[in-house]
């Protein structure tokens, strides 16, 4: 690099480094040690990690937390279990629709997308209030129903888990849509035209051609769901019932309502740990040539 | 029978009539070309024939059968495309089996044949490599074998050596021949380049707005251009525009600004005083200083055009023809800029076209 000298270069590559070390790496390594110490009645309210004992300096880090959690992770099984099912439901509902708009006239495609992206003029706070007005037993469904005459009694829509991988389907789903609609919008319409010629059945040239060269898309699409999705409070928080706990529900409730910072801390902690097995995983499908590569 | 007949095809998109009312017929072993300038309509057809579009009129019948409204993998044609369209997530083995797969071919048999098609277009070491790691050249053999691999009737080539470099094109052209050769499907390939169609095809369709110009032999469409479109546009040409009047022992041709009346040798049946041009090809018109017998044409050297072997001279007439005359480098060498020349050829040598 003509021109750049070890000093610019380092100029350039500065900024980012320092903005994730004191916005991210550092915040990070607090959670850490806070998970580590316990709760006490003070400000901040944990136990110093390091204190002046008898024996000189001594460390007072410990696992309890942990154990803690360890001991009931039904919140984590519950969040994993949801986040994956709403990353399903994503995939087959918005890969038809990024498939449609992907292959809709030139001139129909961006008010398409712009039509996936409207919901977000909206806060998702409010629209998953709307959700409520629409599921509870006095809502627009069951009244609708008993109006009809279908039903005697309101069915239970909302306060489970119905609900909550409902209101997590709906909210993400733009998130699936996005980067599915980016691969198959690249797809060379002649590979398509290529395999029919081979003799590949309009079934057969998805299955063998569109899907294989759109899994880029759907990496990305799957974690941008999943990844926000297991740590969601808002929407088991609104929609959920004492059945649906998730992470971000007990996330909350140890950090506000107990104000037990470590085990709050230890709760982060393991849920970053949980996210980077996915994520390091989707990177590897992502890293894979992308279609149309010369 | 013919192995490809087109019939009274036509294929507007809106209000633009991209192939209309064309017929041809492509025999066995044919290696065929469809020629003409971009926008002419001869991709349309090739896409016609495989099967991706569907003629708003008109029949397209392969080996007996009627495919007009038959999908593309049903068909017994298969394509090689311009830009190969080589699918980047399988290697090269994997390329080439695909439409064997397709058809459901036993896993021995499939491996044969992959391995027999990579053998024909030289690829053998590089049946694990996938697209993106191959050239220009080896890419253009992969999609070559692959649209070979299932054994169509007829194989359609959309401007297969476009994408190569001058050098390459030329040896590529010649193998595309011998693989022909060996393998005997009939070839439709379409290009834009009359050398290329010249060079390489048994027979030739010049296109031209959306219909055939003319269908013959390379020879035949060179030497016996049916119309001003053809004569332009394969090969260089020197028209000339006249009206034709019977003069002496025949019919002639009467040019504006031109004192004689050029002779015809082959306009026996043309109505006298109907409009036509007569067409004399560079290689064919014959530049001395003195005035030579018979029909001569007097003009001055413009520029001289070396191409190395040959040149190309151009004259200008006194009252603005511009002549091309090509001629061996070493007789061109005999001429400057300036030269009063008498331009001069043998009767025989020039064709009559009326349209």
């Amino acid at each position: 690099m003509i021109g750049f000298g070890p000093w610019r270069r380092w100029a350039l590559i500065a900024p980012p480094f320092v903005w994730l070390t004191v916005f991210f790496l550092l915040p990070l390594v607090a959670v850490a040690a806070i998970s580590l110490s316990q709760s006490a009645d003070a400000i901040p309210p944990y136990t110093p990690l390091v204190a002046r004992g008898a024996n000189g300096i001594e460390l007072l880090a410990s696992l309890d937390n942990y154990r803690l959690i360890a001991g009931d992770l039904r919140a984590y099984a519950n969040s994993l279990i949801y986040a994956a099912v709403a990353t399903v439901l994503c995939l087959l509902v918005g890969y038809p629709i990024a498939f449609a708009i992907a292959r809709a006239p030139k001139a129909w495609r961006n008010p398409l997308l712009f039509f996936v992206i409207l919901p977000f003029w909206t806060s998702l706070l409010i629209r998953v209030y709307a959700w409520i007005a629409i599921l509870q037993p006095t809502g627009l469904i069951n009244r609708s129903l008993r109006a009809l005459g279908l039903i005697d009694a309101p069915i239970l829509l909302i306060n489970n888990e119905f609900s909550v991988i409902l209101g997590l389907v709906y909210a993400y789903l733009p998130f699936m849509i996005l980067p599915l609609y980016g691969s198959l919008s690249q797809l060379d319409e002649s590979l398509v035209e290529a395999a029919a010629d081979l003799g590949a059945r309009p079934s057969l040239v998805f299955r063998d051609v569109v899907l294989p060269l759109s899994l880029p898309g759907v990496a990305a699409g799957a974690l941008l769901v999943f990844i926000p999705a297991i740590g969601e409070f808002v929407i088991p928080d609104l929609l959920g019932g004492p059945g649906t706990l998730m992470v971000g529900k007990v996330l909350w409730q140890e950090f506000f309502d107990n104000v037990d910072w470590p085990a709050a801390a230890a709760v982060a902690v393991v849920l970053v740990g949980l996210l980077t097995a996915p994520l390091l995983l989707a990177q590897r499908l992502v890293e894979r040539p992308a279609p149309g590569e010369p | 029978m013919a192995l490809l007949e087109i019939d009274a095809v036509s294929k507007n998109f809106g209000a633009v009539a991209a192939v209309d009312r064309v017929s041809l017929a492509v025999e066995h072993g044919e290696l065929f070309a469809l020629l003409g300038p971009s926008g002419c309509g001869k991709t349309t057809l090739l896409r016609l024939i495989a099967g991706f579009e569907t003629p708003d009129s008109g029949r397209i019948v392969i080996d007996g059968s009627d495919v007009t409204s038959v999908p593309p993998y049903r068909r017994p044609v298969n394509m090689m495309f311009q830009s190969y369209a080589l699918f980047p997530h399988l290697d090269v083995a994997g390329n080439i089996a695909f439409g064997l797969k397709q058809e459901g071919m036993e896993r021995r048999r499939r491996e044969a044949r992959v391995a027999e098609m990579l053998a024909l277009v030289q690829m053998s070491d590089y049946a694990r490599r996938r697209p993106h790691e191959l050239s220009g050249g080896q890419k253009q053999r992969v999609a070559l074998a692959r649209a070979l691999a299932k054994m169509p009737k007829l194989l359609l080539l959309d401007e297969p050596l476009a994408a190569l470099d001058r050098k390459l094109r030329e040896e590529t052209r010649l193998e595309l021949i011998g693989i022909q050769e060996r393998v005997g499907t009939s070839f439709v390939f379409v290009t834009h380049d009359q050398e290329e169609a010249l060079g390489m095809a048994s027979r030739i369709a010049v296109m031209n707005e959306g219909r055939v110009a003319q269908i013959g032999r390379a020879a035949e469409i060179y030497e016996y251009p049916g119309s001003r479109f053809v004569a332009g546009f394969v090969g260089a040409v020197n028209l000339f525009e006249g009206t034709l009047v019977v003069a002496f022992n025949g019919l002639t041709l009467r040019v504006p600004d031109i004192e004689n009346l050029l002779p015809l040798s082959d306009a026996a049946d043309l109505p006298e005083g109907s409009a036509a041009a007569l067409a004399v090809r560079p290689e064919k018109l014959a530049l001395s200083p003195r005035r030579p017998d018979g029909i001569a044409i007097a003009a001055t050297v413009a520029s001289i055009n070396y191409q190395g072997g040959v040149s190309v001279v151009h004259l200008a007439t006194d009252a603005g023809h511009v002549l091309k005359a090509q001629m061996d480098s070493d007789a061109a060498a005999a001429f400057g800029r300036g030269d009063e020349l008498w331009a001069s050829w043998d009767p025989v040598d020039a064709v009559v076209i009326t349209r």
